[in-house]
């Protein structure tokens, strides 16, 4: 009874001030928002480059010729013929931390379909790569081991080329293509992965055996990559390590030498971009923890300056009888009702922003649950805590002084 | 015999503001029955105010004994003094003190949101009645500013008479309000009393004393006289007796 009677006197309060109400919730709005929104942009980017990269396989290894420190400046490490086919089949035979291997030789080229015609990139590979890629076939079938013994002309095509050289509800498999003026037999179609965070296209791909790659597109012996699986995400360090170790001793290098190849997990790929995202995280929590922190100032002014105001109002509350405690129960259901209802709009601002962001801006987000408990309780409490401070010592007062007060 | 609503005895009341001590009551007694009319008189910074305040239980003395109704105040918390405010006393301040931006009806029911015996309907129908019996039944819904001072003024009557209180204590009611509006207000006053109501009025003015039953005069913090008015005058009549007013 006494308490809804304390309710009504605080809503009818700030039903009065409505200014005033409306500037602190104002502060404790925009504040929860901004903070839902940046670590949504923060998460965001950190989840989409984690699903890209373990999109691409996590547990993939890719060794490469030319020293790791070698920049382009010297010659991309496709350029570099220190990667072969013994060394892969060394690597295949040695290597027991690997569950499958595949050699890789890449170039670009002409697709052409009747007089449709597209630019893509062929890879020469066998049929482990599907397994490496974590990739599947949405049609059709993957060539074999017997194809690559036997170099044969087929291909298994991604769903960007399918889109560019098939017309519309031709069905690829089976039908007859061209790189670069050589027929393939079409075989297959990769499901479609979309773009990875990097912006490449990841369906724009032609998969041949590598040894019809090697002989009749590239008319290369050497290797431009050759990349692996680790039996285990756990396992893929020591992988790094083991096949280091073999190829080292494959291209008779000395102890003083280094390395002419580099052998790179995912894992290493996930730190390298995981760190960058991490920078870009910390940097939104450091902006979005001082627009916390002037939204927590703005609630302080405004509640003390509001408290303050109101001493008189105290004062004469007291006079017709009401008791130190109920002037701080008025106060501090006032500040509830204002910082609740301000965290709560603060929450669908900051989750509207985010859905905006995501749309229209075509940032990846993600709303993360401890930004909304953390701005909404770091506001919540602030408008509390101040709203109560200076009540509490307004309501110590003697009626008279409270009434005195100008 | 009729009861004593206040009992003073030696109330002494000082102000220390630095190094200086302020002697603003200097031993103060006296008694009030019930159902009488008193006025406090005296100049400016006679201690009229700060002596009000004390009675009003806004203030506590330095020293002194003080009951209200057979309660000995000394002995009560700041709670318990809320609740004799709340129950015993009817306050009215020179500056109305009302609630901006809030309706008359809503000023009135203030106290008695403050006292959880009263339902919300009863709180309702006693703040009417209270602001019938100020004649303002027809302005239940008028906020402050959409009244003149001397309505404005019987809205804090309203407000002092809707928790029944065993006395109203009114602190230059009447100081803002020009002669006419002043005695109209004293003829409400004479009516409460009437029906009695025990009522102690701060003043300076004497022509507003003339209204009451007692005057006590203070001077300095000290009490000059303390008399018994045998010519009662009718603030009604005087108020007939007024030029017209021509507006
Ligand atoms: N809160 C206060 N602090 C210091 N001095 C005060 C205070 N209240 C009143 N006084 C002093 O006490 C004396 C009496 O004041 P007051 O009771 O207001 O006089 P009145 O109402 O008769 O004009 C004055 O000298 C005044 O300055
Ligand atoms: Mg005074």
């Amino acid at each position: 009874m006494r308490l809804l009677n304390l309710i009504k006197i605080a809503f009818k309060a700030i039903v009065l001030n409505k200014m005033r109400t409306l500037l602190t919730m104002l502060g404790i709005i925009i504040g929860v928002a901004s903070v839902i929104a940046m670590l949504a942009i923060g998460e965001g980017s950190k989840e989409s480059i984690r699903s890209t990269i373990s999109n691409m396989g996590s547990n993939m290894i890719t060794i490469q010729p030319g020293a790791d420190d070698r920049g382009p400046a010297r010659g991309s490490g496709g350029d570099v013929q220190t990667l072969t086919l013994q060394n892969y089949e060394v690597i295949k035979a040695q290597a027991d931390l690997l569950s499958y291997v595949t050699p890789v030789v890449n170039g670009g080229g002409q697709v052409i379909n009747g007089s449709n015609n597209w630019p893509s990139t062929i890879y020469g590979v066998n049929p482990d790569y599907l397994e490496i890629k974590v990739v599947g076939l949405q049609s059709g079938s993957m060539f074999t081991n017997v194809d690559v013994q036997s170099a044969s002309k087929v291909v298994v095509i991604g769903q960007t080329v399918v889109d560019n050289v098939f017309s519309d509800g031709q069905e690829p498999v089976g039908q007859m293509i061209r790189f670069n003026n050589i027929p393939f037999k079409v075989i297959g179609v990769l499901e479609e992965k979309g773009e990875n965070t990097f912006g490449q296209d990841q369906d724009d791909v032609v998969i041949a055996p590598y040894t019809t790659v090697q002989k009749r597109i590239l008319a290369i012996d050497y290797l431009n990559q050759v990349i692996a699986s680790a039996i285990s995400e756990d396992d893929a360090a020591d992988a790094v390590t083991q096949v280091t170790e073999i190829l080292r001793t494959e291209h008779k290098l000395l102890d003083a030498e280094e390395d002419d190849f580099s052998v790179r997990s995912m894992e290493e790929l996930i730190s390298t971009f995981s760190s960058t995202s991490e920078m870009l995280t910390v940097l939104l929590v450091a902006v979005a923890s001082i627009s916390l922190l002037i939204g927590g100032i703005g609630i302080m002014n405004i509640m003390y300056v509001s408290v303050k105001e109101r001493t008189k109002e105290i004062g004469l509350r007291m006079a017709v009888g009401g008791k130190g405690s109920d002037i701080l129960m008025q106060f501090l259901i006032e500040a509830i009702l204002i910082s609740i209802t301000g965290g709560l709009l603060g929450v669908i601002l900051g989750l509207g922003a985010t859905v905006f962001i995501e749309n229209f801006l075509n940032w990846p987000t993600s709303v993360a649950l401890y930004s909304i408990v953390i701005s909404f309780a770091v506001c919540a409490i602030t408008g509390i805590f101040f709203g109560w401070y200076p009540a509490r010592k307004a309501s110590a007062l003697d009626p008279i002084t409270a009434l005195r007060y100008e | 015999m009729s009861k004593d609503i206040i009992k003073i005895e030696d109330l002494k009341r000082q102000f220390t503001m630095g190094t200086e001590t302020v002697h603003a009551l200097k031993g103060i007694s006296f008694n009030i029955k019930e159902g009488e009319f008193v006025t406090i008189m005296g100049s400016s910074g006679s201690g009229k105010s700060t002596m009000l305040n004390i009675l009003g239980c806004l203030d506590q003395p330095t020293s002194g004994e003080y009951e209200i109704d057979g309660v000995s105040v000394k002995a009560l918390s700041r709670n318990e003094l809320a609740t004799i405010r709340n129950e015993k006393i009817g306050f009215i301040f020179q500056s109305y003190n009302l609630l901006a931006r809030t309706s008359a009806i809503e000023n009135v029911e203030l106290p008695l949101l403050y006292n959880s015996k009263v339902s919300t309907e009863e709180r309702r129908e006693r703040a009417i009645k209270a602001l019938e019996m100020v004649g303002l039944g027809d302005r239940l819904h008028h906020t402050p500013s959409q009244l003149s001072g001397g309505q404005q003024q019987r809205v804090a009557i309203a407000r002092s008479l809707v928790n029944n209180p065993v006395m109203i204590l009114a602190d230059e009611a009447t100081g803002n309000l020009d002669t006419r509006t002043s005695y109209e207000i004293m003829s409400l006053f004479q009516e409460l009393n009437q029906k009695g109501i025990t009522i102690t009025f701060v003043t300076h003015e004497p022509d507003i004393a003339t209204f009451s039953s007692r005057t006590i005069v203070l001077k300095d913090g000290s009490i000059m006289q303390d008399y018994k008015n045998h010519k009662v005058q009718s603030a009604a009549e005087q108020l007939a007796k007024l030029p017209k007013q021509d507006d």
